[in-house]
């Protein structure tokens, strides 16, 4: 493999993670707070459609990336009223947010089928991203690229440094003590839950905005599905979110490689590869039981405070 | 009625006064006044349901009264949150920890600081305060690898980070070894030396006569009494929580002993997740006419040797569980009810009983394959609900009849449709798990009377049991489980509550031999 294709594969690995680690991270803190929002392929398609429509009519990507987190934040705030105050089943509720989600994306979208834009320009650092083969994998990626770096981090430090992330892996693991503490439950994990709806609006505008930049019905194709895989696969911890984030992107990529050198298996199959690679790493994951990487104890139960 | 002396004349540092609460139809709190000075241990009696989980809550700002005001140190206070009653000055210890199992120790007490306390030298405080009160505390450890004793005294640190005036606690020792209890008292007798306010509940009314100055008695929300629990005898006390004597449970002595009717043969099973226990070659012989007892404290593998011996979990060995000398290791629940065993889990709705379901349907749950309430495909509602009435009113489980939602039971009268659900087919052998817990004191002494008579009619009883008095009560022999080992059986007659108490906190049999 020469120099140029190695770095091309990598560039596209990354870029193919990026979706799926920030929709991951914003439902890894929701689940942290003891919330399952099943909704995240809902959410990140809506901000897909409502984020490409709002780049093309105002011309501004970063408008575009704007609307796009509302829009997931609005979904979820939804989806949060109900499971939280309402103490409405939480998977119930969460597929329903799909279904909603994907066909409001529809209709959002509808006028803007087939229509293209520039996608959202990459770093460019003279010298620097010309560097064979790192050079464009570190100083060549889109903004998106660095934001999720950067949000695992911000991530990982909130929880495991803070008092707020002390608080929230509270809520998460015992919301009756934490009430009996006097920790607002209701309202922290009604704010993980605005988090993880704007990371999933971003996820989908980054798909819209910069990673194909156009709309076409149905684009998220999953990945929402994958990222809340990759919360269980990352044992809800940012960094090992990333890392799943990478393998799975990795599966993506080298299924079209894998096609495009038609190695003889039917593309179907291939196309199958990394949602395989989910449920194989689900398996394996759960069948070895590990101290410390266990579920939010909390996690999916509504609460109901008495008062 | 006369209020007796308090240890410190004057003003009480906390004062209620005509608290009521209510939720729905159900009066908790019906008017309770009461005054708690600084530097005496107050005691709150009272039945389960008589209202003192909900008074205290109120008092921590957990609950809203309905009615009623709170004073503190003269001054009308009012709490909308625990942070708000802990700024004044009220801290609490909870019957169930509010503990996080998987943050560490420094954590758990990290929750609780008001906002913009630095947690930078949090280590050194919680050492100050260890050292202070006599609590070992290592702040890095995550709190599921403590014992209960330790947890507690995470708590009590929590607690007095804040320096507070009044300490609530309720039912502190329920999960505690008598030396785990000991250690607490000597920390309680600080804090009150200091001039801090202490309220205690509980159960033991012998604890609460060798540590409170004074006590006030709840029945169904309203306060019916107050006294100086030291002048009080134990059976006073209790007649005055129940309102009429509690009927003595009679223990006639063994006459002869039979052969065995459930055996455990070298039971090792390892633990079903992660925060279980692995039992750990068990081995004992219950005896037909007598009942058995295991002392443990709660999570040593009390609830994996109930799913053991019950078939919930399969042994690996058809050896390992014995009835009347069939192996039944590998036989699930239904095969060895089939064989006369009757099993009573501790968790009444869930557990043993499904909550919404009637109690008629609740009888059919556990006797199925028994006869008289199912035929193979179809179920015999009118078998079903005969037998449910039949257990109504043999056990005087006080119900809305055999339709009654499981759930509308009280803890003590759903315990007895269940125990008696078990011994109305005449089981050979009986196995239940905390029978009493949480159980007012009338139903736990009638459902104690009916397993010795059960086993003086031949039967084989194994009680598990956290409570002591209990065990010393009805049992016959004792064996104690401490992280997944069980103890030599000891003869209840010729062993002491110390003798056991050292068993549960986990020292070997030849340890305690030693110290006598």
């Amino acid at each position: 493999m020469s120099p140029q294709i190695l770095e091309l594969v990598l560039v596209s690995i990354v870029m193919a993670a990026t979706p799926l680690v920030i929709a991951a991270l914003g439902e890894l803190v929701a689940e942290r707070a003891g919330v399952l929002d099943l909704g995240v392929e809902g959410m990140m398609i809506v901000g897909a459609a409502a984020g490409f429509a709002a780049a093309i009519e105002s011309g501004s990507s970063l408008l575009g990336v704007a609307v796009g987190i509302g829009a997931g934040v609005v979904l979820a705030g939804v989806f949060g009223v109900l499971v939280i105050f309402m103490a409405a089943n939480q998977v119930a509720t969460g597929l329903a947010l799909t279904i909603l989600g994907v066909g409001l994306s529809g209709l959002i979208g509808s006028g803007y089928v087939g229509m293209k834009r520039e996608s959202i320009g990459h770093l460019d650092i003279p010298v620097l991203s010309d560097l064979p083969v790192i050079g464009r994998l570190v100083f060549g990626q889109d903004p998106f690229v660095y934001a999720g770096i950067g949000l695992a981090i911000a991530i990982a430090w909130f929880l495991n440094r803070t008092r707020g992330g002390l608080t929230l892996r509270a809520v998460g693991e015992n919301h009756a003590s934490a009430h009996a503490l006097g920790i607002p439950v209701r309202r922290v994990r009604f704010l993980a839950v605005l988090f993880g709806g704007g990371c999933a609006g971003l996820a989908g505008a980054y798909l819209s905005l910069a990673y194909t930049p156009f709309w076409a019905p149905g684009m998220t194709a999953g990945r929402g599905w994958i990222a809340l895989a990759l919360v269980v696969f990352a044992s809800w911890r940012p960094f090992r979110a990333y890392a799943g984030a990478l393998l799975f992107g990795g599966a993506t990529v080298l299924q079209l490689h894998a096609q495009a050198a038609s190695i003889g298996l039917p593309g179907q199959l291939l196309t199958a590869v990394p949602y395989l690679a989910t449920i194989l790493a689900l398996v394996v994951l759960s069948l070895r039981k590990r101290r410390g990487s266990i579920a939010p104890s909390s996690l999916g139960m509504p609460f109901i405070p008495e008062r | 009625m006369p209020e007796p002396q308090s240890p410190s004349a004057g003003a009480p540092l906390v004062s209620m006064r005509g608290i009521v609460k209510r939720f729905g139809a159900f009066t908790a709190n019906a008017g309770i006044d009461l005054d708690i000075h600084a530097g005496e241990a107050h005691a709150l009696l009272g039945e389960n349901g008589a209202g003192k989980s909900t008074l205290v809550k109120i008092l921590y700002g957990l609950l809203e009264p309905s009615e009623g005001q709170i004073l503190f140190q003269g001054a009308p206070v009012r709490f909308a949150n625990p942070e708000a009653a802990r700024a004044t000055g009220i801290g609490m210890v909870f019957q169930h920890f509010s503990l996080f199992d998987n943050l560490s120790v420094a954590e758990n007490i990290a929750l609780v600081l008001p906002r913009g306390e630095s947690l930078r030298n949090l280590s050194q405080r919680i050492d100050d305060i260890a050292q202070r009160y006599g609590l070992r505390l290592d702040p890095e450890r995550p709190v599921w690898t403590l014992s209960a004793g330790e947890r507690q005294r995470i708590e009590i640190a929590r607690c007095l980070m804040q320096d507070p005036k009044l300490i609530v606690l309720d039912e502190p020792t329920s999960v505690l070894t008598p030396q785990e209890a000991e250690a607490l008292f000597a920390t309680l007798d600080v804090l009150k030396r200091e001039g801090r306010a202490i309220l205690y509940i509980s159960h033991r009314l012998e604890e609460v006569r060798r540590l409170c100055d004074r006590a006030t008695v709840l029945r169904a929300g309203r306060v019916v009494g107050a006294c100086d629990p030291r002048a009080e005898t134990a059976r006073s006390l209790a007649a005055m929580m129940v309102g009429t004597h509690v009927v003595e449970v009679r223990a006639s002595a063994v006459e002869d002993v039979g052969p065995e009717r459930l055996g455990l043969n070298h039971l090792s099973l390892p633990s079903p997740d992660l925060h279980g226990v692995t039992l750990h070659d068990l081995s004992l012989h219950v005896r037909a006419g007598e009942v058995f007892g295991i002392a443990g404290i709660a999570g040593n593998g009390q609830d994996e040797l109930f799913a053991a011996i019950s078939g919930e979990r399969l042994a690996g060995a058809s050896d390992a569980v014995r009835l009347d000398g069939t192996c039944v290791g590998r036989q699930g629940i239904t095969a060895r009810r089939q064989f006369g065993a009757a099993f009573v889990p501790e968790e009444r709705n869930g557990h043993a009983a499904a909550p919404d379901f009637s109690l008629m349907e609740n009888a059919i749950l556990s006797r199925h394959a028994t006869g008289g309430v199912a035929g193979r495909a179809f179920l015999d509602l009118a078998g079903a609900r005969s037998l449910a009435s039949d257990i109504i009113q043999r056990f005087d489980v006080r119900a809305g009849g055999p339709d009654a939602p499981a759930r509308t039971l009280s803890g003590g009268n759903l315990q007895k449709f269940l125990v008696g659900r078990e011994i109305s087919r005449s089981p050979s052998v009986l196995v239940l798990n905390q029978p009493t817990w949480g159980v007012d004191a009338s139903a736990a002494a009638a459902i104690r009377q009916l397993l010795i008579d059960l086993s003086r009619a031949g039967s084989a009883v194994l009680v598990i049991s956290q409570d002591l008095d209990e065990l010393f009560e009805i049992s016959d022999r004792i064996a104690v489980i401490h992280d997944g080992f069980l103890s030599e059986p000891r003869d209840t007659r010729s062993t002491t509550r110390e003798e056991i108490g050292l068993l549960m906190g986990g020292a070997s049999m030849a340890d305690v031999t030693h110290a006598h």
